[in-house]
């Protein structure tokens, strides 16, 4: 029997950092030996739109696309992205990951009406398995609010089996110098943060 | 020497290239298309540029063909529609150098205007088509489709989709195997499409198109795929994944060579099951053909034709299951915007409130239709803010209501887009004597595919600097009187000579010329903040639909977004009550 492939949602907002983390992520699935697929929507998207990528990986990956109710886990940078797209969540064995951090959209900014508040109600139904984690505050704590995905990355990578090795050296090969450091502090801090 | 990378669809093509030992590649920037020819950049071997449109970029590579290069025009699904011209020449003409012509078409639209297939320009032109459904098979199929140019004297399409363009996979990279060029040779019965030599082109080009039949049932590319059960599945594209994991246990017939069809291999399939499924994205191009040969298959009326394919909407499609429905609430949408600095803002702020007629273009600036400025009318295609506002003019001149006949008309028009296809457009409307005035948002870049040069930026794909191309010399050196060129951060300046422009009666053109804040962060100016016992909560400033300003609902005032704000100063300058500050260095 093939090994099931693993199926992971990234959602967030343009500028988050989204298509990062997904290409640090299968990066370290291709090292690890994986047949690996990754699809995005990018163009329009990065004006402060809505923005998601499909992450796959296992012995053999046909679609790029992972299917509703398909998801192992879902990793959104923004509390109303979190909702979106939990369609996407398998949602007995899925787990949803999420920073509570809020951006508004263009009806919230323009005043025609107030981001919801009953966001946490929702996911309670929703998304039963889940983790709320503060990445953008962290990445800010430690010193670079744009290493909230890495902090993300380092929370996933608690539930998953790579090599701890294997996520750094990915990030020392995907981002400039002065900036590794950095991100490894964020990349631990995330694991961290998501331990039990 | 081979390698594993991981790629998107985009880069494997560029890879395929430079691995086939292309020479010359050329493009103009859309969406999904864009990162081929960026990819392509990055290998000294291969010349490459940006053309000033797609037209121009088709014959820059059948030219380079034609000196016997070995050469890849790249493109987004309707850029092709501007190169349609000499393509459907080049297929009369064929290559002398392989000739490989990359179009990437946009199901669903995620980023353009229409979902064309265009599977059907091969059908149309006569020219093969490749159909890759992952990142290594735009690898392979690029390669391959350089062998098949040259030994079947012909342009070979490689249709990509967003989702193999956009989608990332394993490939086995390999080394370049250096082809030299063949050198130009003076041949006009073949180059030169004179009717008299274009009569046997034609015929000619039917039997390369019969013997690329024989080839398309050898091919490898094109294979029957064993199942367990008594239903086939014919797919091409990244169609077929997904056919290939919501039905493991169905037959297949993997068409990676879609046009011309396989027959003989469609009805070796058709001999071993009892029902056929036909998966293809958009138009039922594939269906259509296996019908005609009499062979009883199901298409569009299971598989959508409309927006892109997917593992679920497949699932539908044959067993009629769909997934759970999932309430989430109201979830308020969050569709791109103009960013956080934008330059074209307060150029649609103003036109909003002078109310013209505005004709609209392709870009990052088509936001502006979007509310709270909505400052647009229409948007068709590149270079049509101009040519359309010429049309409604006329067309209002002669109409007996004053109201109509008093109305302005005003063009919106991207710098990129400018010399994409704004200059016949301008020149036409000087010639033609039309009093609109287009303003030329002049951000020196081309922004919404993420920043590619063009001829007003003064530097090439490849890095070089070159003439700076200056629009407002160019409007001038095509008769318009009235050119003006403005900073659009100075508003107050901008609204008056966009007033003034607009009043004319002959044509007139408003360069609003600053950098785009994205591509150049040098002029970022410290952010603003709002003094709320200033603001008496009037949302004028709200109005610029900037996402850096947001308006409380409970103290009824307004505040910026510290981190999003990049200083433009637009709102300060709006701001009745000068409530709107730069804050203080630290």
């Amino acid at each position: 029997m093939p090994q099931k492939t693993t199926n992971i949602f990234v959602a967030g907002v343009g500028g988050q950092g989204i298509i990062k983390f997904s290409n640090l992520l299968c990066e370290v699935a291709m090292r690890a030996g994986l047949d690996v697929k990754k699809s995005e929507i990018h163009g329009m998207a990065q004006r402060g739109g809505s923005v998601t990528t499909h992450v796959r990986f296992g012995e053999k990956v046909y679609s790029p696309l992972i299917p509703q109710g398909g998801a192992d886990f879902i990793c959104s940078m923004e509390h109303l992205e979190a909702v979106r797209h939990i369609a996407f969540l398998n949602r007995e064995q899925g787990r949803l990951i999420y920073d509570p951090y809020e951006i508004a959209p263009p009806e919230v900014y323009t005043a025609q009406r107030s981001y919801p508040k009953d966001i946490e109600e929702r996911l309670e139904k929703l998304a039963p398995n889940r983790i709320a984690l503060p990445a953008f505050e962290a990445a800010l704590k430690i010193g670079n609010s744009r290493a909230q995905n890495v902090v993300m990355l380092g929370a996933l990578s608690s539930f998953l089996d790579f090599e701890q090795s294997l996520y750094e050296d990915v990030i020392r090969a995907g981002f400039k110098p002065k900036y590794v450091d950095i991100n490894i502090k964020a990349f631990n801090l995330g694991k961290e943060l998501a331990s039990p | 020497m081979s390698e594993k990378k991981f790629l998107s669809g985009d880069e494997a093509v560029a890879q395929g290239a430079w691995e086939a030992g292309c020479h010359v590649a050329a493009s103009y920037p859309g969406t999904p298309a864009t990162e081929i020819l960026e990819a392509v950049a990055t290998y000294p071997e291969i010349y490459c540029e940006w053309s000033v449109n797609e037209k121009v970029a088709y014959e820059v590579v059948l030219g380079a063909s034609m000196g016997g290069a070995r050469a890849l025009y790249a493109s987004k699904h309707v850029g092709l529609n501007v190169a349609a011209d000499p393509f459907f020449s080049s297929a009369y003409i064929g290559s002398h150098g392989g000739l490989v012509v990359v179009t990437a078409d946009d199901p669903s639209m995620h980023s353009s205007q229409n979902e064309q297939d265009n599977r059907y320009y091969g059908i149309a032109a006569k020219v093969p088509v490749l159909s890759p459904s992952d990142s290594q098979e735009c690898k392979d199929f690029t390669k391959l489709a350089f062998e098949i140019s040259e030994r079947f004297n012909i342009p070979v399409i490689v249709r990509l989709t967003t989702r193999t363009s956009h989608a990332n996979g394993v490939v086995t990279c390999e080394d370049r195997v250096e082809v030299p060029v063949k050198g130009y040779e003076k041949k006009i019965a073949k180059n030169l499409i004179l009717p008299m030599f274009a009569r046997k082109l034609h015929a000619s080009l039917e039997e390369r198109m019969l013997a690329l039949k024989e080839f398309s049932e050898t091919t490898d590319i094109n294979r029957v795929e064993k199942g367990e059960e008594g239903v086939g599945v014919i797919a091409d594209g990244v169609a077929y994944t997904y056919a290939k994991e919501v039905y493991p246990s169905a037959w297949f017939l993997k068409l990676g060579m879609m046009h011309p069809l396989p027959e003989k291999l469609v009805r070796e399939l058709a001999s071993k099951v009892e029902k056929i499924y036909i998966v293809e994205e958009n138009d039922p191009v594939i269906e259509q053909a296996v019908k005609a040969m009499g062979i009883a298959c199901i298409g569009k009326e299971v598989v959508p034709r409309v927006l892109e394919l997917n593992p679920d909407r497949l699932r539908k499609a044959f067993f009629d299951e769909e997934p759970v429905k999932i309430d989430t609430g109201d979830v308020p949408a969050r569709p791109p915007a103009l960013c956080p600095g934008c330059t074209h803002r307060p150029v649609f702020h103003i036109l909003s409130q002078l109310n013209p007629v505005i004709t609209g273009d392709i870009g990052c600036y088509t936001l502006g239709a979007l509310p709270p400025l909505n400052a647009m009318d229409t948007c068709v295609d590149m270079g049509a803010s101009i040519t359309v506002a010429h049309g409604i003019r006329k067309a209002l001149d002669q109409i007996e209501d004053e109201k109509q006949k008093q109305k302005k008309i005003v063009a919106v028009i991207g710098d990129s887009t400018f010399y994409h296809s704004g200059l016949t457009g301008l020149a036409n409307a000087v010639y033609n004597s039309s009093p609109i005035t287009v303003v030329i948002m002049d951000n020196r870049i081309t922004a919404m595919t993420g920043h590619q040069q063009h001829p007003g930026t003064g530097k090439t794909l490849m890095g070089e600097e070159t003439t700076e191309i200056d629009a407002a010399e160019v409007a001038r050196a095509l008769g318009v009187k009235h050119v003006w060129v403005v900073d659009p951060n100075n508003y107050k300046e901008t609204k008056e000579v966009l007033k003034e422009a607009i009043s004319l009666d002959e044509p007139s053109v408003v360069v609003a010329k600053r950098a785009c804040p994205l591509y150049d962060r040098s002029e970022w100016q410290r952010p603003y903040w709002i003094n709320t016992d200033e603001c008496n909560g009037c949302k004028i400033c709200v109005g610029l639909g900037c996402p850096a300003i947001s308006f409380d609902a409970e103290t009824e005032k307004a505040k910026v977004t510290e981190v999003l704000c990049t200083g433009c100063s637009i709102c300060a300058q709006i701001c009745p009550k000068g409530a709107i500050h730069a804050s203080e260095n630290d």
